[in-house]
């Protein structure tokens, strides 16, 4: 067959010369190796299953933590109860220059960490001492509640250990039975029930207790270290023990690790924007200048065609 | 009224009249696909099939199933395996493509399909990610959840909310990616492979 190898038109339909070639035989070879290989894979090295965390885990592990995030959602300081958009406003989220997403995408799954995670479930509990320390709360100023509160976690944390403190001049008002009550509930196990049932009898939405787990000062975040899974050990693509993760993360954690965005308030968004701009790049690099011309000027392609390219000489 | 202008027939014309049964199914093609570099876009297609099959497999018994059964476990295992293999495998397949300069002649829209491709993969493994219900799903959903939330997303796509993460893993994540595997598979077959780099390099 004649053709001309100089003035290959890509778009056209190829005349030059054809071999053989069998499309059906080689998926069916591909799905049968890869099978295997993947199958092989699955027996020699399964797979991770670190158990799940619960409130009843955390309180009985890490009692103090518990009890000390549990007056931080009182006292209006964790991350959930000062984050913003989607959950509440009492923080503005991250911006990007001027424009602000969250806070045009606006409340939409709405979290008060006061309410939320400790009252709400609380009020499930029919001991009376319970009762009347949610209605003293319930009657008091906001202004009176945050002054409570914020005694009593100052308080909690400056001991470091303890899980109750006492307060013979009543400057806690009714926090420390709130906290030692929802304590014995997640002892008990019973907090990981209420905290997902109450906006629905039926959950698969763990919304509450996994943004109640994320306050956790300590016993979360070490459980996280402990596995090289925080974000300053490229959390987000690293799997528990040693197995492979979400390795194609890659470029997205690494942006976390570097500077500006690694002491950056901002960093979420920025990250998430440079990310957006790269994935248009990678989408649109047959248009782009420079990088569109990278394989002509390195003749990968030389390696890649090889036999090709020997048939002529 | 002619067969074209009925709505039937511009659909048989838009697409069973654009091919050649010669194209679909070849059993012959030009010379120069000779090269180990195309056994990768096969392999990646065979890794969904079998990441489809597993995953299908852990439907069948539920969420939690592989927490407590072996034939469980074992099956999860084959399930993050073929995400292991299906990525190494993407990944060769678009360099490949990438110094193949693979979008010459009318391929820019396979190159564009690809791509897409792999977003969707990637979202869709995320969401996998996030609904193994154990510490790592936990500990991944609750560090995820400020990335999406500074764009504004996580008001609609909550990884927090493991039902809608399952829900999204299993239904519209997969059919999504399904269909954009076959509309670049399909603009791959239609367009055929793209002959190599001319001598004078263009
Ligand atoms: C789910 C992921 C993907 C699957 C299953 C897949 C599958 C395939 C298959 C079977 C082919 C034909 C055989 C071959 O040339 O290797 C192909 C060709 C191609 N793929 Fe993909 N691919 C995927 C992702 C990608 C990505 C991420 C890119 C690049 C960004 C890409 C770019 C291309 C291009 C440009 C061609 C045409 C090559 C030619 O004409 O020689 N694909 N793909």
């Amino acid at each position: 067959m004649k053709y001309n190898r100089s003035s290959i038109d890509p778009s056209k339909k190829w005349s030059g010369p054809l071999r053989e070639y069998d499309l059906v035989k080689e998926i069916v070879i591909a799905v049968v190796v890869v099978g295997f290989l993947a199958l092989s894979l699955a027996a020699l090295f399964s797979s991770p299953d670190e158990k799940a965390l619960t409130m009843q885990s955390w309180a009985t592990e890490a009692p103090a933590d518990f009890v000390q995030t549990a007056a931080g959602e009182l006292a209006g300081t964790t991350t959930s109860a000062s984050y913003g958009p989607p959950y509440n406003t009492n923080g503005s989220g991250q911006n990007i220059g001027p424009v602000n997403l969250g806070k045009i995408a606006g409340v939409r799954i709405p979290i008060d960490p006061a309410k939320s995670f400790v009252i709400e479930p609380l009020s499930i509990e029919p001991d009376s001492v319970t009762k009347s320390a949610i209605a003293t709360w319930g009657a008091a100023s906001a202004k009176q509640e945050i002054e409570w509160a914020s005694a009593y976690a100052d308080a909690l944390s400056k001991d470091g250990k303890a899980l109750s403190i006492a307060d013979p001049t009543g400057k806690f008002g009714p926090v420390p039975t709130l906290v030692t009550s929802l304590f014995s509930m997640a002892k008990s196990g019973a907090l990981d029930g209420a905290l997902t049932t109450s906006d629905t009898n039926l959950p698969t939405n763990f919304t509450k207790p996994l943004l109640f787990l994320a306050d956790s000062g300590t016993y979360f975040p070490d459980k996280a270290a402990a596995q090289h899974l925080s974000g300053d050990q490229w959390g987000v693509m690293n799997e528990t023990g040693s197995w492979p993760g979400q390795s194609w993360l890659w470029l997205y954690s690494l942006w976390y690790q570097i500077e500006p965005f690694k002491s950056s308030g901002n960093a979420d968004i920025l990250v998430m924007s440079l990310m957006g701009v790269l994935s248009l790049g990678l989408i649109f690099l047959p248009l782009l200048p420079i990088i569109s011309r990278i394989p002509y000027w390195i003749p990968v392609h030389r390696l890649i065609w090889r036999k090709w390219y020997q048939r002529k000489s | 009224m002619s067969a074209k202008a009925s709505w039937t027939g511009r659909v048989r014309a838009a697409t069973l009249e654009k091919f050649e049964p010669e194209d679909l199914l070849p059993d012959h093609q030009p010379a120069y696909v000779a090269s180990w570099i195309y056994i990768f876009g096969v392999a990646t297609l065979a890794a969904f099939i079998m990441l489809i099959a597993s995953g299908l497999y852990l439907t069948l018994e539920g969420p939690e199933w592989w927490h407590t059964s072996k034939i469980g476990h074992y099956v999860n295992s084959v399930h993050l395996w073929s995400v292991e293999l299906f990525f190494v495998f993407m990944v060769v397949h678009l360099w490949g493509k990438f110094w193949m300069a693979a979008w010459r002649g009318r391929r820019l829209a396979t190159w564009i399909t690809g791509c897409l491709a792999f977003f969707a993969s990637i979202i869709t493994g995320f969401t996998g990610y996030i609904i193994q219900t154990n510490f790592d799903s936990q500990w991944i959903a609750t560090q995820a959840k400020d990335g999406f939330n500074a764009v504004g997303i996580g008001a609609f796509f909550n990884t927090l909310n493991t039902g809608q993460a399952i829900l999204l893993h299993v239904s519209l994540l997969p059919l999504a990616l399904g269909a954009i595997v076959i509309w670049h598979v399909i603009l791959v077959r239609k367009r055929g492979v793209v002959p190599p780099i001319d001598e004078a390099g263009e």
